[in-house]
C-alpha cells in the first residue's frame, strides 16, 4: 500500500511538471502564432480604407495604382495625369490636370436640393460629375459605387511584403491612402540599438573585466550589487532621466534644434543594457580556470598579456552572449526610448536626428488604432519583425559560438 | 655553486604559518623531490621559486631566495623576467584553448618573439625535447584539447622548455595521468636534467626514488630531512621521515 502510495505521488509530481512544461511551451508558440496571424493579414488588404472607394473618369486609362502615388495626387505633388501615367489621359494637354475630389466637396459642386431631402441623390451627382469631368479623381463612400455608376473605380494593389519593408513613409492614417512604409522604423530600431550597443559593450566589458580580474574583494562587493541594482530600475524612470538629463546635455553639446535624437536612445539604452551586459561577461570571465591563468603568468606573460591572450579568448562565447542580450535588450526595450527619441518617423541620415523605433511605434500608435483594421494589424505585423529581429540574433549567435573553433571541454 | 638558495624562508597565509624558515640549497641539473603529506607546504615552497604566490591575497612571505646569486624577492625584481627563467608545470593538464603551435608558442609570443621562422624552430625543438614531436607534427594547427591526457602534459612541458627556463618546477606532474603516460614523463625528466634544474613536487614514493637525485622531507610547514634520494630512502635519519617514507602515516 505504501509502495503503491510512493508511485502515486512520484507520477503525480512527474504529471505536475510535464504539464507545467507544455503549458509553457504552448504558451509560447500561441503568441508567436497569433503575432503572425494578426501581422500577415496586413498584406491581405488595401491601403485605402474599408468602405472607400477610389474613381476616376471611365475614358481615363489609368489602370492601377500605388499607395504612395495616391498619397502624391492628395498632397497636391503630382497635379497632372501626365506625370503620373509618362503620357497625357487627355488630348488636350490643358485638361489634363487632375482635379481632386473628396466627398466633403459635394457642396461646391451642388445645391442642397440637388441631392435630395435625405441626401439619396448623392450617389447620382457624383456619377455624373466623374462622368462630366475626364481629369477627375474622387474618393467616395463604396456604397455610391453602384452598377448605374459612370466612372471606373480604380485598382488599389494590395499592401506587398517588399512595399511594406521597403516603403520609406510611414502615415498608417492617412487619407485616402494609408502609408504603410517600416524602413524609417526599422533603421530606426537598428540605428538605436547599435549606438547602443557601441556605448554600452566597452564600457561594460571594462567593468567586467576590472571586476573579475582587478577589483579587490572589497571593491567587487561594493560594485556588484551596486551594478545589479541598475537592473531593478524601472525603464520609465531610466527614460525620465534621459529626458531631463541626456535630451537637453545633447541639445547643449551639439548646438541642436532638439535634444531628442537618435544619440539620447542610445546613451539610454546603453546604460540601460549595462547591467546585463557586465553581469554576464563578468561571469563569463570568471569561468577562466585559474590554473589557465598561472600557466599564462608563468611563462612570463604579465596582467594584460594574460587578459587579452588567454581570458578574453576563453570566455569569448560568454563574451558576445551578453552583448547579444544587450542587443536584444535594446531592441525591444520600449517606453525610455519612446521618451528620448523624438519619434519621427523619418529615416534618419545621422544620430543628431529624431528617430523613432518599432516597439515605440507599436506603443505609441497601438491605442488609437481601430482594433481589427488595416493600421492595428501593420502595428501587429511591426511585432513580427521585431521578432524576427531578435530571434535572428540569437541564431546567430548559437551559429557562431557552435563554431567555436577550439571548444572548451 | 648554488643554482638556488633559499635562506629562512617563511610564509604566512594571513594568519596562517604555511612556512617555517626552511633553507634549502640546489645544485644545477639536478632533480629534487619535495615529499611530505597533504597540506605540509611542498607545493607552495614549489611556488616560491617562481613567485606563484604572490597572486594570493593575504601572502606575506620572509626570508631570501637568491636565483642565480640574485634575490628574487628584492623589490625592483622584474617578476615577468624571473618566469621566463623559472618554469612551471602545474598538476592538471592546463593546455590554453588554441591550437596545439600556438600553445608552445605562446610563451615566446608575450615575451615580444614575432620571428615567424625562430618561432617554428623553437615550437619543434621544444616538442622534440618534451617527446611529443612525432605524435603531433602533422596536427600542429589543431586544438590542444584534441590531445589525450598525457600528450597534453608534455605539451604544457614543451610550453614551458619553449622560453629556456633554466629552472623547471613540477607541481605533481603525473598525478592526473595512467602509468603509461606517467612513465612517459619520467622518462622526459631524466632527460631533461642534463640541461636544467628540476624541483619536482610528488606525492608517489616510487617516483621520487625513480626520478630524483635529491629528496626533501616536509612536515606542517618545516623541512624535516633533506638529503641524496638513495640515502633518504635507505637510511633516513628522522622517524618521521622513515614513518612516512614506509607509508605508515601519510
Amino acid at each position: 500500500m505504501k509502495k503503491f502510495f510512493k508511485n502515486f505521488l512520484e507520477k503525480f509530481i512527474e504529471g505536475i511538471l510535464f504539464l507545467s512544461s507544455s503549458v509553457t511551451t504552448l504558451t509560447v508558440l500561441l503568441i508567436v502564432i497569433f503575432l503572425f496571424r494578426e501581422g500577415l493579414d496586413v498584406f491581405k488588404q488595401s491601403p485605402v480604407e474599408e468602405g472607400f472607394a477610389i474613381v476616376i473618369n471611365k475614358n481615363n486609362p489609368v489602370k492601377e495604382i500605388t499607395s504612395p502615388q495616391l498619397k502624391n495626387i492628395f498632397d497636391q505633388n503630382i497635379t497632372n495625369w501626365k506625370a503620373l501615367e509618362g503620357k497625357p489621359v487627355n488630348e488636350y494637354e490643358s485638361k489634363d490636370s487632375i482635379i481632386l475630389f473628396r466627398i466633403d466637396n459635394i457642396s461646391t459642386y451642388f445645391i442642397d436640393a440637388q441631392l435630395g431631402d435625405s441626401l439619396q441623390y448623392v450617389g447620382k451627382c457624383i456619377s455624373s460629375l466623374v462622368d462630366s469631368l475626364p481629369g477627375i479623381i474622387a474618393f467616395i463612400p463604396d456604397k455610391y459605387v453602384d452598377k448605374n455608376f459612370a466612372g471606373r473605380k480604380l485598382n488599389m494593389g494590395k499592401i506587398t511584403p517588399s512595399q511594406f519593408i521597403s516603403g520609406k513613409e510611414w502615415f498608417p492614417t492617412a487619407q485616402p491612402a494609408a502609408q504603410m512604409g517600416v524602413l524609417p522604423l526599422i533603421l530606426g530600431t537598428l540605428w538605436v540599438s547599435l549606438g547602443a550597443i557601441l556605448i554600452a559593450l566597452p564600457l561594460g566589458l571594462a567593468t567586467a573585466i576590472y571586476m573579475a580580474e582587478i577589483a579587490s574583494d572589497k571593491v567587487r562587493r561594493i560594485l556588484k550589487p551596486l551594478i545589479e541594482l541598475l537592473a531593478g530600475i524601472p525603464s520609465v524612470v531610466y527614460g525620465f532621466f534621459g529626458l531631463i538629463v541626456i535630451v537637453p546635455m545633447i541639445q547643449k553639446v551639439f548646438n541642436l534644434p532638439v535634444g531628442e535624437t537618435g544619440l539620447a536612445g542610445s546613451i539610454v539604452l546603453g546604460i540601460m543594457a549595462l547591467p546585463t551586459i557586465i553581469t554576464i561577461s563578468e561571469d563569463a570571465i570568471r569561468t577562466t580556470p585559474r590554473e589557465m591563468k598561472e600557466a599564462s603568468l608563468a611563462l612570463g606573460a604579465n596582467k594584460w598579456q594574460t587578459i587579452h591572450r588567454i581570458i578574453l579568448p576563453y570566455s569569448i562565447s560568454g563574451i558576445t552572449a551578453a552583448a547579444i542580450l544587450g542587443i536584444g535588450r535594446a531592441i525591444g526595450e520600449t517606453m525610455a526610448v519612446l521618451m528620448v527619441t523624438g519619434n519621427a518617423a523619418v529615416i534618419p541620415h545621422s544620430i543628431l536626428e529624431p528617430v523613432r523605433t518599432i516597439p515605440a511605434t507599436i506603443a505609441a500608435e497601438l491605442g488609437e488604432a481601430p482594433q481589427g483594421g488595416l493600421h492595428f494589424k501593420a502595428l501587429f505585423a511591426l511585432g513580427c519583425i521585431l521578432f524576427i529581429f531578435t530571434m535572428t540574433i540569437n541564431l546567430l549567435v548559437e551559429y557562431i559560438s557552435s563554431r567555436n573553433k577550439y571548444s572548451k571541454r | 655553486m648554488y643554482k638556488i638558495q633559499a635562506r629562512h624562508v617563511s610564509l604566512y597565509y594571513n594568519d596562517f604559518h604555511a612556512l617555517k624558515g626552511i633553507t634549502m640549497d640546489f645544485l644545477p641539473n639536478t632533480v629534487t623531490a619535495l615529499i611530505g603529506p597533504s597540506g605540509c607546504g611542498k607545493s607552495t615552497f614549489l611556488r616560491v621559486f617562481n613567485r606563484m604566490n604572490d597572486l594570493i591575497s593575504g601572502v606575506k612571505i620572509s626570508g631570501n631566495v637568491m636565483i642565480d646569486g640574485e634575490d628574487i624577492y628584492e623589490s625592483k625584481k622584474d617578476i615577468d623576467e624571473l618566469r621566463k627563467k623559472v618554469g612551471m608545470v602545474f598538476q592538471k593538464p592546463n593546455p590554453f584553448p588554441k591550437s596545439i603551435f600556438e600553445n608552445v608558442a605562446y610563451g615566446l609570443r608575450v615575451n615580444g618573439e614575432n620571428d615567424k621562422k625562430f618561432i617554428e624552430e623553437r615550437v619543434e625543438r621544444s616538442l622534440v625535447q618534451s617527446a611529443l614531436w612525432e605524435e603531433v607534427k602533422d596536427k600542429l594547427k589543431k586544438s590542444a584539447f584534441e590531445l589525450s591526457g598525457g600528450q597534453q602534459q608534455r605539451l604544457c612541458i614543451a610550453r614551458a622548455l619553449a622560453i629556456e627556463p633554466s629552472i623547471l618546477l613540477m607541481d605533481e606532474p603525473a598525478s592526473a595521468l595512467d602509468p603509461i603516460s606517467t612513465a612517459k614523463i619520467e622518462e622526459l625528466i631524466y632527460e631533461l636534467k642534463k640541461n636544467y634544474t628540476i624541483i619536482i613536487v610528488t606525492h608517489n614514493m616510487q617516483q621520487a626514488g625513480r626520478v630524483s637525485d635529491k629528496t626533501a622531507f616536509f612536515y606542517i610547514g618545516e623541512l624535516i630531512e633533506y638529503g641524496d634520494t638513495k640515502e633518504i630512502f635507505t637510511n633516513p635519519k628522522n622517524p618521521r621521515t622513515q614513518n612516512y617514507i614506509t607509508g605508515r602515516f601519510g
